[in-house]
């Protein structure tokens, strides 16, 4: 029965999509002075809302690949790519004010810089396609891991990083609610 | 911070663990993780077509790997663009602006300077999400949350980036 493929994957992309667009949205994180706001620990919505999403999808996911309804999709760990890539998306970031798809979705909700930021998205997407071919031979090509997970690397059960990464989680979010370093 | 049609601030736990149940749903039903930027860079190569000539395009060695069509990946961008929408007028809460407050205080009014960065950053976001393999979400959110080490390593050095930037931008003035 799954994965389900062809039309009816389509039509669930958008829906998926947008079940995506509307939590950002309620979650504040398509307003630009939330998101410059964590990166100045003014806010800590962000954060909030990505560590619990990897926790709470990082346990149902094993869960349900330990039962066999899914699959992992890890992706290749190309490292000089990665970290070369990340240090200019976090300085585009906070230039831009918005990750790909948060600025995506802030277009819907009225936000005209957004919508400037998202013309510079397709322009970086042409520069990155011209560029390719060169970038894949020097940058792409070194220091590659392949598929690898914290697991793999540090030999722990998934399942006990998950629970470590639980733990952090409570306590950073517990320690962020008590200090009040949130402006509000 | 109860949920409800009208108010825009749902807890963010809630709506973090929003995402990761949808990541659930995704990983099982479509067998495809939540990502954004492998669409834009296939919307940026029907872009292109309409520029540069679509044989141009299709010669591309990174284009010819990522076509541009509908399938599942744009659909999911066009859904999140609908649900953002979808949640804004639900809560009335959709409005122009062209300059954010907080940079209106630290920059000023000139709306030429915010669309320019914004161009520039988006740009830039772009560009590095691609080399990286993922943004926030395709490798933040769903590699992170499979403990991929490329997920992670992106996660540390996007935010470290993200925070030197900031304090250059917002640094206090003297």
């Amino acid at each position: 029965m799954f994965p389900i493929t062809g039309n009816a994957a389509l039509i669930l992309a958008v829906l998926f999509g947008a079940a995506f667009g509307w939590l950002l949205h309620r979650g504040r994180l398509l307003d630009y002075d939330v998101i410059i706001n964590q990166f100045r620990f003014r806010d800590f919505t962000v954060l909030k809302v990505m560590f619990t999403a990897i926790v709470v999808g990082g346990i149902g996911v094993l869960v349900l690949v330990n039962l066999g309804a899914a699959k992992f999709h890890v992706r290749d760990a190309n490292m000089l790519g990665t970290i070369i890539g990340a240090a200019i998306f976090g300085v585009g970031m906070v230039l831009y004010g918005y990750c790909p798809g948060t600025g995506v979705a802030a277009i819907a909700t009225g936000k005209i810089h957004a919508l400037v930021g998202a013309a510079g998205m397709l322009f970086g997407a042409m520069l990155y396609a011209v560029s390719f071919a060169w970038v894949n031979s020097h940058i792409l090509s070194v220091w590659k891991l392949g598929k690898v997970t914290l697991s793999g690397v540090t030999g722990l059960p998934q399942g006990l990083l998950l629970a470590l990464l639980a733990a952090a989680a409570i306590a950073v979010f517990v320690a962020i609610e008590r200090s009040g370093v949130e402006q509000r | 911070m109860n949920p409800s049609l009208k108010r825009v601030n749902w807890s963010p736990y809630l709506v973090g663990a929003g995402i990761g149940v949808l990541s659930w749903v995704v990983f099982v039903v479509v067998a495809n993780p939540i990502g954004i930027t492998t669409a834009i860079s296939q919307l940026a190569g029907g872009a292109a077509s309409v520029a540069i000539g679509g044989e141009t395009v299709a010669q591309n060695p990174y284009w010819a790997k990522h076509p541009m069509k509908l399938d599942y990946g744009t659909l999911f961008l066009v859904g999140t663009f609908l649900g953002a929408l979808l949640s804004a007028l639900t809560s009335r809460s959709f409005r122009i602006e062209t300059i954010p407050p907080v940079w209106r205080e630290r920059f000023g009014p000139s709306v030429t300077r915010r669309m320019v960065v914004a161009f520039v950053g988006g740009a830039l976001a772009m560009y590095g999400a691609r080399m990286a393999g993922g943004c926030t979400s395709g490798n933040g959110i769903s590699q992170g949350l499979q403990l991929a080490v490329v997920g992670w390593t992106f996660l540390v050095v996007m935010f470290a980036s993200g925070l030197g930037t900031a304090w250059l931008l917002f640094r206090p003035r003297h």
